[in-house]
């Protein structure tokens, strides 16, 4: 007798036709959840876009890099040092590094520039990141003028533009060859930025790091572990704070979705007798605000999550920029590489839409239980 | 049609001051003909009619509905007297919105939606086509001289066009019977002559009418097959 969809369809218009009628009302609670949503989604893309970069970045790492410290600091290491590393037992490789800071004052930043490794680059051309590109406007093919030690430009050939893996790897990379690099900062011969060693074993790490500070005093072997350790730290610790974040914004939501869900007007209270009083029955008064509760809740956590997809990918989360100012300093102004983490995503929903429209049904089911006679008399 | 047997409803039967709204009353009301009841205020009609619409169950006694089409309840046969104070809630959703039609004193009509979308509502859960309803709820509203207002809310009606609306909402479902509770308070005697106009209209047509007030064009009214007085929860007088 009865047609279940068609029952469907009609309680949903109506609900649609509800929640029209009470607009202000529905919007200003649509604003706030979006607003809610926009936050925490944006903070969960942006946190996951950030560790999917320095996952990128670690993953070239080498497993090893030796510098030699100056009074503390980070100097020029003699390329010679590499023969002597590469003669202890369980290294496989040496490859002195030979790279540096570029500023540009023309765009306003640095640039890294790095010697390539292979040979194949020819003396004259730079293989450069997709932000350099952008900032200086060049594409393959195209001359770019840097400042050389003394002031002097020189011009360089764009011969490709790097692949976009990762723009936080690559973006303000420019790669060029050994010579070209030496003449560009000046960096004496025999001397090289730092050491990358791989070892056969990288469980032996730790041994050959001690006698590399045997052999060498002057030298902080550095190894990915602990960078990786680093990486993770910062992570967790600004992990930690988006969890405190993450929970308070929605410890905030439920309590305006409790306050605004549970409190029944004296209105919508006396439309749920009028409905059962010309023949609705209890669920299908429930099915209604189900209806009402899910429209709402959908709309605002679908716009909120593309507004912070938007906000994070395509504004680089510029409005979080004051409170997250560290990582600006980490990684400068990159446009982020999207990245979906549709596990974070449901959480999010299930924690959200959820407790909402659970919310909003409770009252609507102690009021949709009672007699309809109500409606006899009001 | 309708037949109560000793029927008592008493309100906050638990409690310290329980009271009797309708006591023993018995009392059948005959198919299609046109019954109303009268009574000072507090006497117990409201009361009554939402006994007999299955809104509320009576504390002690027996309702009874005879000639109920098969399809009103499962496992119903022709001829069968259903006996509706000792069944589940659903049963009684169902029995409601297929055999009875209400006209409420206040009308409660849903306010911001347009009229015939008011006079749809209760056909929504029931999953019928929604073009064919739309289509027979104008014409019903077109009957009633609304075609002006069928998109209007019905906010913005006078008080003889909100019933008319709450009319045409009471018939969307085709019911057996039509209960109206004092549908002329809030109208003038033109409108109240109108209003029973109308009523013999679904009379002739094979409606049963129950109808409560306590105005003299309605229970003077020749349409009016039989007229039972209440007082203080008990018929006094047209049993
Ligand atoms: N839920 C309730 N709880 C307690 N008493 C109630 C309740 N509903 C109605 N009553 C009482 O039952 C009595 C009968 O009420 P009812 O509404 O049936 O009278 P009525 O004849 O329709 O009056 P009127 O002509 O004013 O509409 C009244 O005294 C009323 O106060
Ligand atoms: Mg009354």
């Amino acid at each position: 007798m009865r047609a279940p969809i068609q029952r469907y369809r009609n309680i949903l218009d109506f609900a649609l036709s509800s929640l029209l009628r009470r607009k202000g009302r529905n919007l200003a609670l649509i604003c706030v959840y979006t607003l809610v949503i926009f936050v925490i989604a944006s903070l969960i893309f942006f946190v996951q876009a950030l560790k999917r970069e320095a996952r990128e970045l670690l993953i070239q790492a080498p497993d090893m890099v030796v510098q030699r410290m100056v009074a503390g600091r980070h100097d020029p290491i003699p390329t010679i040092q590499a023969e002597a590393i590469r003669a202890i037992r369980g290294v496989e490789a040496v490859q002195p590094r030979l790279w540096g800071y570029y500023y540009d004052p023309v765009f306003g930043g640095n640039l890294t520039v790095m010697a390539a490794s292979d040979q194949e680059l020819a003396v004259d051309s730079v293989w450069v990141g997709r932000g350099v590109a952008r900032s200086m406007r060049v594409n393959e093919g195209d001359l770019i003028s840097l400042r050389g030690y003394g002031g002097q430009p020189i011009l360089f050939a764009v011969q490709k533009i790097l692949p976009e893996a990762s723009e936080l790897v690559s973006s303000d990379l420019v790669l060029m060859s050994e010579k070209d690099v030496r003449a560009l900062f000046n960096f004496p011969e025999g001397l090289a930025t730092d050491l990358a060693v791989t070892a056969g074993n990288p469980r032996e790490l730790a041994t050959i790091a001690a006698k590399i500070v045997e052999l060498f005093p002057d030298t902080r072997p550095i190894m990915k572990t602990e960078i990786l350790r680093t990486y993770e730290a910062i992570f967790d610790w600004r992990g930690g704070l988006m969890v405190v974040v993450l929970g308070s914004a929605i410890l905030a939501f439920i309590i305006f979705a409790w306050d605004k869900a549970t409190g029944l007007s004296a209105e919508e209270r006396k439309e749920i007798g009028i409905l059962k009083s010309i023949g609705w029955e209890s669920s299908d008064v429930l099915l209604l605000k189900f209806w009402e509760g899910a429209v709402v809740s959908l709309t605002a956590f679908l716009s909120g999550v593309l507004l912070a997809y938007v906000h994070v990918f395509f504004f680089s989360a510029s409005l979080f920029e004051h409170a997250l100012k560290g990582w600006s300093v980490l990684f400068p102004r990159y446009r982020l590489v999207p990245a979906l983490d549709a596990y974070q995503l449901t959480v999010l929903f299930f924690l959200t839409v959820l407790p909402y429209t659970a919310a909003t049904l409770v009252p609507i089911w102690r009021a949709a239980t009672v007699d309809p006679d109500a409606a006899m008399r009001s | 049609m309708i037949e109560l047997v000793h029927v008592e409803k008493t309100y906050q039967a638990d409690l310290a001051t329980p009271f009797t709204a309708v006591d023993d009353v018995s009392l059948s009301i005959a198919a299609g003909k046109l019954t109303v009841l009268k009574g000072p205020s507090g006497s117990g009609k409201t009361t009554l009619l939402t006994l007999i619409g299955c809104m509320a169950r009576p504390t002690s006694g027996r309702i009874h509905l005879h000639g109920l089409p098969e399809d009103t309840l499962p496992e119903l046969k022709e001829g069968d007297a259903l006996e509706i104070t000792s069944l589940p809630e659903r049963f009684l959703t169902a029995i409601r919105r297929r055999t009875f039609g209400f006209i409420f004193q206040q009308f409660n009509l849903i306010r911001g939606i347009s009229v015939l979308e008011n006079v749809m509502l209760p056909t929504y859960p029931t999953g019928e086509d929604h073009q064919r309803v739309e289509a027979s709820a104008i014409q019903r509203l077109e009957a009633l001289g609304l075609a002006r207002h069928l998109r209007a809310p019905v906010d913005r009606l006078s008080g003889g066009e909100a019933q008319r609306v709450a009319i045409a909402r009471a018939l969307i479902n085709d019911p057996l019977v039509i209960i109206a509770d004092e549908p002329t308070a809030h109208l003038d005697s033109k409108l109240s002559e109108d209003f029973m106009e109308l009523m013999g209209q679904f009379k002739s047509s094979g409606k049963t009418l129950l109808i409560t007030s306590h105005d003299p064009i309605v229970y003077g009214s020749p349409l009016a097959d039989r007229v039972v007085e209440m007082r203080d929860g008990r018929i006094v007088k047209g049993s």
